[in-house]
């Protein structure tokens, strides 16, 4: 079975029907981390047409991400980052069997009720739009939806925990095609989640109760996570992921799958790269098969990567103090 | 003599299926080994296999790529019991239609005459859990999580149905091979677990 630790029960995204004999709940702890469990080992792949999603589920893609600019184009542009047109997601729905997740802002209860109506299969509250509420997350627990958030750090990942999310990811550093920054917060989380492993074996509740109040959160969250010894739910690596190499080195450190944004659809040999992506991700540990497929791409035709310190706009701060 | 039990490793939700097949043998009492498959050599040790929850367009692509598809194949057809969860009961079928898109081209196993029809309740928001009755497998209650589930819209002659929802067939079974559309591996319950490992020891004796 699942970890279920930190669930609400009065949750109001959890509803019940009566049917014929027996009753049918939607909405609960294990409906949505259970959604988000069938997703590992695949790949996420940020899509912003028909045709891209097709490319992405015939390469073998977990799941569509539904934009409406990549986050390296969303760098470029400036301004506001909003979610995408609901007709551009409705039509992806209508195309692909595999399931469908849109991007709402942090904070914006109306945007996610939006992409709630239209039906998509999660919803992630990204740092990769322009924040609507620097102080306050969505909560929830609140929708049927199943939620993603990003995190940096054990401390992010475990409040958005408590805000309901079902799922987390790195938020590495979007649209740079630079790998840095998703390595880094991966490995704190797992360092985190090492310390608090060992304080929970030692016994020592004081220091239990000082990392909840350094986390920002409750006592139970965190002595639950650190009996688990991992988060509670799946957490996946993403920001500047652009090649079968990177992919598989986020697997090794103990992701439970990838989300690639602007990496494929951005460089150009999109159809190799989508297929040499997922062939990694699956294949990790096998050395010969990641060679494979890093050579079904051509590094001539990655995107253009980035360099994190000199960026204007650092979207990974993005809601992290919240 | 001790079993070998596999987890088809390609994608999904293998470890839950892992616990749920170790909680399964201890309870028992059963002497076994739980591993992940993944490639073909690893599958053609096995004495029995679960093909988890997961996507099936992914599952399918990927074993066919690494060679696992065909030795899977001929591993159940030589009476390998299986145990085909969700995305792992499409790939037992020969034919399989999505609700909203038709029918799709994925590779399959073809191991069972029969349709199945992807995301048969709707999208990820209308996922339910229900209680279910198994009784000709001596399961008359039974919590059942359905993911984005499919159902079994057409079937062979040949074809024992273990489980319905609302009309719909959500769990089957012909000889060893056992389909279901919804996750014995997400809830405590594992008495399809200890039915699927008693089956494959009662092969081995």
């Amino acid at each position: 079975m699942l970890p279920l630790s930190g669930e609400r029960l009065d949750a109001k995204g959890i509803v019940s029907e009566k049917n014929n004999s027996s009753d049918i709940f939607r909405g609960t702890s294990t409906l949505k981390r259970g959604f988000a469990h069938m997703l590992k080992n695949g790949v996420v792949m940020d899509v912003t047409t028909v045709e891209q999603a097709q490319i992405a589920e015939e390469a073998g893609a977990v799941s569509v991400m539904v934009l409406d600019k990549l986050p390296s184009e969303v760098r470029k542009a400036g301004g506001v980052a909003r979610t995408a047109s609901i007709r551009i997601i409705e039509d992806i729905m209508d195309s692909v069997t595999i399931p469908v997740m849109a991007k709402c802002r942090i904070g914006h209860v109306n945007e996610a009720q939006v992409l709630k109506e239209t039906d998509v299969d999660m919803i992630d509250e990204s740092e990769v739009l322009t924040p609507a509420d620097e102080l306050r997350h969505i909560w929830k627990w609140d929708f049927t939806t199943p939620f993603v958030n990003g995190a940096r750090s054990l401390a992010e990942a475990l409040r958005r925990i408590e805000e309901g999310a079902a799922m987390i990811r790195t938020k590495g550093e979007p649209g740079t095609g630079n790998v840095a920054e998703a390595i880094k917060h991966i490995k704190k989380v797992n360092d985190e989640l090492r310390t608090i492993k060992s304080i929970y074996d030692s016994g020592d509740n004081q220091d239990l109760v000082r990392m909840a109040r350094e986390f920002k959160v409750s006592y139970d969250i965190v002595e639950q996570t650190a009996k688990l010894g991992r988060l509670p739910v799946v957490n996946f690596a993403a920001g500047g992921i652009a090649t079968p190499a990177d992919a598989a080195y986020l697997m090794s450190l103990g992701c439970d799958g990838i989300f690639v944004g602007s990496g494929i659809f951005n460089s150009d040999d999109a159809k190799e790269r989508a297929r040499a992506i997922v062939l990694a991700t699956t294949f990790w540990n096998e050395s010969d098969k990641v060679k494979e497929a890093q050579k079904m791409i051509d590094e001539r035709q990655s995107m253009l990567g980035l360099d994190v310190n000199t960026l204007e706009l650092r979207m990974q701060d993005r809601g992290g103090s919240a | 003599m001790s079993l070998t039990i596999g987890v088809l490793s390609i994608q999904g939700d293998v470890q839950e299926n892992f616990l749920s097949t170790k909680s399964a043998l201890d309870e028992l009492g059963i002497d076994g080994t739980i591993i992940d498959a993944k490639t073909p050599d690893e599958i053609s040790q096995l004495d029995g296999l679960i093909i988890p929850g997961g996507e099936s367009t992914t599952i399918g692509q990927l074993s066919l790529v690494n060679g696992s598809l065909k030795v899977l194949k001929e591993k159940i057809e030589s009476g390998m019991p299986v145990l085909g969860i969700c995305a792992g009961m499409i790939m037992l079928s020969n034919t399989a239609n999505d609700k909203i898109v038709g029918k799709t081209d994925q590779p399959l196993l073809d191991i069972l005459d029969i349709t199945l029809e992807r995301n048969s309740f709707g999208r990820q928001r209308e996922s339910f859990e229900t209680e279910i009755s198994m009784d000709s497998i001596n399961i008359p209650k039974f919590n059942g999580v359905f993911i984005r589930a499919p159902s079994v819209s057409d079937i062979g002659s040949d074809i024992e149905i273990l489980a319905k929802y609302n009309d719909k067939i959500v769990a089957i079974k012909k000889g060893n091979v056992i389909g279901t559309a919804f996750h014995p591996e997400l809830v405590e319950d594992i008495s399809l677990h200890k039915y699927f490992v008693n089956l494959i020891s009662s092969l081995q004796n």
